[in-house]
């Protein structure tokens, strides 16, 4: 009954015209909008002539400022279409009972639960972390780029090239059916035999590049780029909380690649790590792949500790409680995170002995977490709190991740588990840490460096709208999540039978829609304080009474960040600077020596971009131009001798002068 | 702790009342004691997360800006003994969850037969629980009953009070099986089998499904499971008795194609060995079983011809197997019948051939030095029915 192998055309591979999704008139509409949506910006962008500024100022630049707000772009878009995915999601269980089978077949259903998992994940969450380590870890450290400016720009691109593969398998052919981790052997090539899965693959593949070199690159910069007197008890915490994501991300990224390159060769060379039989072993490929997967919620969560950290002391204008314990907490988290992975797994029958091990290593990382909180609390005691924004997030925070945090402790209950795994709500539980703890963080996280980045801070009006509707929204999307998982309802269904369970799934479809409003109301703040950015101008560089170095420079900081490398007394540099009356040095300016632009990283993912294509489709004739023209670039590369140049001292000065007029104009008399 | 349980219990369902919380309120021991563990957590925990979410409101109403009663303290931060009990409290709560989490999941491993029926009414000494063997197809469950030689499709009944044991495999991808009122969840993976042991004590239609996202089929992949007393269970088995069918290979091969939304089945008599055979994923005729192949691999292998003892894969659940780039799938041949087998096995004294060959694996044992273990025996592998095909 096996069916003799698909006809494989020299040409196209295995890719017809068939492989269009003409017959889904959800995908065609979505098509033609997407389609009309990106004529319409080529077209401004051609009109307006910006295609030479973008390349030349932003595609191949190797400025860690806007390579960071690339990444933060990078993760806004793709937060569109991941959270279209969820509310399609939402809107076919709140109507596919009593025999409706909803308005999506199972073939599109299961993709986008799939790619919602991957891209929420690899594709919004990662570029907005990676995105704001890069644009901040550099300026709180006082150093002028990141150590390798290059590889910073590369890694950008690869990352970018994951997510548009991503984003072709929705018009060309179609996306995994697999649930995001991909578990065979229902990811095999027996059950899973078209391309979903190869995208799934390829996608990760090359983006794992750019996040692993990411991942290397800032800790060459954290342990290397300090500032003067700068120990490592003297870095900020976010600084902190950075070095250990990415030593995270250095020691587990290259797990998974690794085990999605098994997977590969078993559906590309037959071989069988992980299949059924001939000796393979599927429950390998799960536990390999959550030896990355619990660091990686680490890996997402780290930083944005670190934001509230510096959130609350600034805000309650104080310094940070516990700044000690705090360094350690982090450390232990980051330990730790290694030796609970199997908790994802205690329904497969390890054993009462091995369960308890990983179900109590689980607990015990709910106290450095609790350290954690308890040490923004007593920031908050005693201080003068101002209620900005990235404040009000940091409270929504507190008070909605304790119970995320609290769900996940009873999770790692082993008999609990039993009852709880895979249902609603341990799907309630993680979006409860990831949009309590993840996404709460980065909105913080971005109402407080905007104006560094900028130069102007943002519309509070809407972002108060924003703030409302995400967490009132979030309350409502998820907690009938938690009763239904104690209905005993599980993950992924499609249809239901039980009428007595649909008014839950419309709450939380009405609370995904409040999330919408709140998405809206982002962008709306985005495009309204652009709009007015002349009345939320700040010229002082430092709008928030801030703490720590990036706001001893201007906003935004010029090329090279500092025009003199700061020395460095107290962990609290720029609050300590301030207290000891530091002048700006307004002479004696020494040329900056400078990493020069380059186009590679944008042509080797391009050509990433046509090897993957080629390898998902078997059109090996592209894979293979593709292979050997990565290797033509990489190595024309190393010939490139335009590396660095020198900002003049004559322009430093001028750039300095400019800032002293802005100052002096900002200062009321 | 009854008390407080009892509390918990109230706060958590008050709100709830309309609607059944069947994690919170099943109708079997070990999901009852399971239960119990979720909300004796969720209580612990509680003692640390209101008294946070109390303090960071308060904290936040207090010390607000334009609050300039309030006390200023902008160089305060560090005090030993805050760090201490900041550390301590959740240290202790986590050490209290710790020893429950330790004893809980020994007393409630699927694996471990059940002590007692209910609180109180520990399970006979002389007792045998009823046996089932439990498949998961796409997208179906197959249960069979061997004590009554007997198999259904998407139903399954248990009498109250009569331990269960389950053996649970899968025929092509990894499920998860789980009937909410009974006991907690444990995968279904093909090529292995796992346990559970639950008992049910009050009558009732209850739900089962699968809780592992397994392909297209998944959301359909439910079944009624029945509780039912002794008489309603005599006459449930009757009653699948009365049916027509007998689950051998063939339609075994026929139902395990996939399909969705299967109705209910009955089959009045079921292969002995049918369940062994697909856990050694061996129910196709002519392909060797894993039980067998592991025999002979540990007694030093086929050497070189093994790797020639395989056939063209003539039948298989699947659409495509092959990759594109290896070899035209195959899979490995039986290499004798079934009586053939147990002779061998039988046999006391082992031919020479057996104990002299080279062929064994680095650190294996030399073929017959040593007791052979037991696992590894012939006898214990299911062979390959063949001569039945």
């Amino acid at each position: 009954m096996t069916e003799p192998s698909i006809p494989i055309s020299p040409i196209f591979g295995r890719l017809t015209l068939a492989a269009l999704p003409l017959h889904e008139p959800i995908l065609v509409v979505t098509f033609i909008a997407v389609a009309l949506g990106g004529a319409a910006v080529v077209g401004a962008l051609t009109y307006f002539r910006l295609w030479g500024y973008l390349w030349r100022e932003w595609f191949t630049s190797v400025d860690h400022k806007k390579i960071g707000i690339m990444y933060m772009v990078l993760g806004l878009v793709m937060l569109l279409r991941g959270f279209s995915d969820a509310l399609m999601m939402r809107l076919q269980q709140a109507i596919a009972f009593g025999g409706s089978d909803g308005y999506l077949p199972a073939h599109h259903y299961d993709q986008v639960f799939t790619a919602h998992g991957v891209i929420m994940i690899f594709f919004v969450a990662m570029p907005f972390v990676t995105g704001l380590m890069n644009y901040v870890v550099p300026l709180q450290i006082g150093a002028r780029d990141v150590s390798f400016p290059f590889l910073n720009n590369f890694s950008f691109w690869m990352t970018t090239a994951g997510a548009i593969i991503v984003m072709m398998s929705l018009f060309i052919g179609e996306f995994a059916q697999t649930g995001w981790l991909a578990f065979p052997p229902l990811s095999g090539l027996g059950a899973s035999p078209y391309v979903g899965v190869d995208y799934y693959i390829w996608a990760l593949q090359v983006a794992g590049v750019g996040t692993t070199l990411s991942g290397i690159n800032l800790v060459c910069t954290i342990i290397k780029m300090r500032a003067p007197g700068m120990s490592l008890m003297k870095m900020p915490v976010f600084t902190w909380t950075s070095l250990c994501t990415n030593i995270l991300i250095v020691a587990s990224f290259p797990v998974l690649t690794a085990v999605l390159a098994l997977l590969g060769l078993d559906r590309y060379v037959g071989t069988n790590f992980f299949t059924n039989d001939f000796g393979g072993n599927p429950m390998m490929y799960v536990n390999l792949i959550w030896i990355w997967g619990h660091p990686e919620v680490y890996i997402l969560i780290l930083p944005l500790f670190g934001v509230f950290s510096e959130v609350t002391a600034t805000f309650s204008g104080k310094k940070l409680f516990g700044y000690t314990s705090m360094v350690y907490a982090t450390v232990v988290i980051t330990i730790l995170s290694y030796l609970v992975w199997l908790h994802h797994f205690f329904t497969m029958g390890s054993g009462a002995s091995v369960n308890s091990f990983f179900g109590i290593t689980t607990m015990i990382i709910s106290i450095p977490t609790g350290a954690k909180i308890f040490n923004w609390l007593f920031t908050m005691y005693r201080g003068r709190i101002r209620f900005e924004l990235p404040m009000m997030w940091t409270v929504a925070f507190m008070l909605t991740f304790v119970i995320g945090g609290m769900t996940g402790v009873l999770l790692a209950v082993p008999p609990a588990d039993f009852v709880l795994h895979n249902s609603l709500f341990l799907i309630a539980h993680f979006h409860n840490v990831i949009i309590g703890g993840v996404l709460f963080g980065l909105f913080a996280a971005i109402a407080y460096w905007w104006p560094k980045a900028f130069g102007f801070k943002l519309d509070p009006f809407w972002g108060h709208v924003s703030f409302w509707c995400w967490v009132v929204g979030f309350w409502f999307a998820f907690a009938p999540l938690y009763v239904l998982g104690l209905m005993g309802v599980t993950r992924r269904m499609r249809v239901f039978d039980d009428p007595s369970l649909q008014i839950w799934f419309v709450i939380a479809a009405f609370g995904a829609v409040l999330i919408a409003c709140g998405i809206a109301a982002f962008l709306i703040q985005i495009a309204v304080s652009i709009l007015r950015r002349d009345s939320l101008r700040d010229e002082t560089g430092d709008p928030w009474g801030g703490r720590t170095l990036e706001w001893a420079t201007s906003s935004p900081p010029p090329d090279y960040n500092f025009a003199f490398t700061p020395v460095i007394h107290d962990n609290d540099a720029w609050a300590d600077m301030k207290k000891r009356g530091y002048e700006r040095p307004l002479t004696g300016f020494r040329p900056i020596h400078m990493p020069a632009n380059t186009g590679t990283g944008v042509i080797l993912s391009g050509l990433s971009i046509g090897l993957a294509f080629g390898l998902i489709w078997y059109i090996w004739w592209l894979a293979g131009l593709s292979f050997l023209g990565i290797l033509a670039v990489s190595i024309a590369h190393t010939f490139n001798y335009h590396r660095d140049f020198h900002i003049p001292a004559d322009e430093v000065s001028r750039t300095e002068a400019e800032r002293t007029a802005r100052l002096a104009a900002g200062v009321p008399a | 702790m009854k008390r407080l349980r009892l509390a918990l219990t109230a706060i958590l369902l008050a709100p709830l009342a309309g609607c059944n919380m069947v994690v919170l309120n099943p109708s079997g021991d070990v999901a009852m004691q399971q239960r119990d563990l979720v909300l004796i957590s969720t209580g612990l925990m509680l003692l640390v997360i209101l008294p946070v979410m109390a303090l960071t409101v308060l904290f936040a109403w207090r010390y607000r800006q334009s609050n300039t009663q309030a006390t200023y303290d902008p160089d305060w931060d560090h005090s030993t003994k805050l760090e201490l009990v900041i550390w301590a409290v959740p240290l202790l709560i986590i050490i209290a969850l710790g020893a429950f989490t330790w004893m809980g999941t020994h007393l409630l491993d699927p694996y471990r037969p059940i002590g007692r029926v209910a609180s109180g009414k520990p399970v006979a000494a002389d007792h045998s629980p009823l046996e089932v063997d439990v498949v998961a197809l796409d997208w179906k469950w197959l249960f069979i009953l061997p004590e009554y030689g007997i198999a259904t499709v998407n139903e399954l009944a248990a009498p109250v009070d009569r331990p269960l044991r389950f053996r649970i495999t899968s025929s092509s991808v990894m499920n998860s099986f789980y009937i909410p009122a009974l006991a907690g969840q444990i995968y279904a993976m093909p090529g292995m089998e796992t346990k559970l042991h639950a008992v049910i004590n009050e009558p009732g239609d209850f739900v089962g499904f699968s809780a592992q996202y397994s392909g297209h089929g998944f959301s359909k992949m439910r079944f009624r499971f029945h509780g039912l007393d002794q008489a309603g269970f005599d006459q449930w088995v009757n009653e699948v008795k009365q049916a027509d069918g007998m689950l051998d290979r063939a339609t075994y091969l026929k139902l395990e194609q996939p399909s969705e939304g299967d109705p209910v089945r009955h089959f009045s008599g079921v292969d002995p060995e049918l369940f062994d055979a697909v856990v050694n994923m061996c129910p196709e005729p002519g392909k060797m079983c894993m039980g067998e192949m592991m025999a002979i691999d540990a007694k030093g292998g086929l050497g070189l011809e093994g790797i020639r003892n395989t056939l063209p894969l003539t039948y298989d659940k699947y659409a495509r197997r092959g990759s594109v780039l290896g070899p035209e799938p195959r899979m490995v041949a039986g290499i004798c019948s079934r009586a053939e087998a147990i002779a061998s096995a039988d046999r006391k004294d082992p031919p020479l051939r057996d104990a002299s060959t080279p062929l064994i694996g680095h650190g294996l044992p030399r073929p017959f030095a040593d007791p052979p273990s037991t696992a590894m025996t012939l006898s214990s592998a299911t062979p390959l029915d063949l001569d039945a095909l």
